[in-house]
């Protein structure tokens, strides 16, 4: 699945998306896992960050499928 | 970050927003209330130098974001009719990066969906800000308007970079 990073993450990350393989069943959270694993920067991002798949936020529990759009949103500060 | 202006039914804009534009769109003869709120660029005591806000969203989320939200202030207000922009890029102090309009046929209506579409933005409308100063430095802060990234320069943990409330 897709996954993107935004705002601070992407600086962190050292990249605004990445493409990331789990075998499912898999939840938001076991994304966070694995791309705090696989991306070096990406170790210092929160353990629970806010997140979005396809376009709507998400709790970390929820379920991702093939496909999905995975969203890691910094602290929301618009306005 | 893309360069191209957004589409005309965009609720995202990269220049300075038409006040007159929105205003049309909630303009209505059975309205007799409209409120405006605008959230401008700060650099107050609070601040250390702001001199812009650089701006930036998850484009595809806000627009669909802003549908539902004002979907949601259509069904507690069904008589008030409300228009929205977010501008985004590289926004100078005392300009506006949100303008929101709303008319309803009474005043109470139009102030308390106006209030309503504002509050909602800050909770669920994935937009991100980084101060930039006049020291050159350039800080991301949180929804509370304090940094989230360490600048070069120390900052003390009572001074807070800030926007608009």
């Amino acid at each position: 699945m897709r996954v993107r990073f935004f705002a601070r993450y992407a600086e962190l990350v050292g990249r605004s998306e990445a493409a990331v393989s789990l075998s499912l069943p898999a939840t938001v959270g076991d994304v966070v896992r694995r791309v705090r694993e696989d991306f070096p920067g990406a170790r210092a991002l929160p353990e629970r960050p806010l997140a979005a798949v396809n376009l709507k936020q998400v709790r970390l529990d929820a379920r991702v499928q093939d496909g999905d759009e995975v969203a890691l949103l910094p602290p929301i500060a618009g306005g | 970050m893309r360069n191209a202006e957004f589409s005309e039914m965009s609720y995202l804009t990269r220049s300075p927003i038409s006040l007159d534009a929105l205003l049309a769109e909630v303009s209505s003869p059975a309205c007799g209330g409209t409120c405006l709120f605008l959230g401008t660029v700060r650099d107050g005591p609070d601040e250390q130098g702001v001199t812009a806000i650089e701006y930036s969203a998850y484009e595809e989320m806000v627009q669909v974001e802003f549908g539902r939200l004002l979907a949601d202030a259509g069904a507690r207000w069904p008589e008030a009719r409300i228009a929205v922009r977010h501008r985004l890029g590289t926004i100078p102090v005392g300009e506006a990066s949100i303008a929101i309009a709303a008319a309803a046929p009474h005043r109470a209506q139009a102030f308390e969906a106006c209030r309503y579409v504002i509050e909602e933005v800050k909770r669920r409308v994935p937009v991100w800000k980084k101060e930039l100063r006049v020291d050159g430095t350039e800080v991301w802060v949180d929804p509370h308007g304090r940094p989230t990234s360490s600048p070069p320069v120390p900052l003390s943990a009572s001074q807070r970079g800030g926007t608009h409330d």
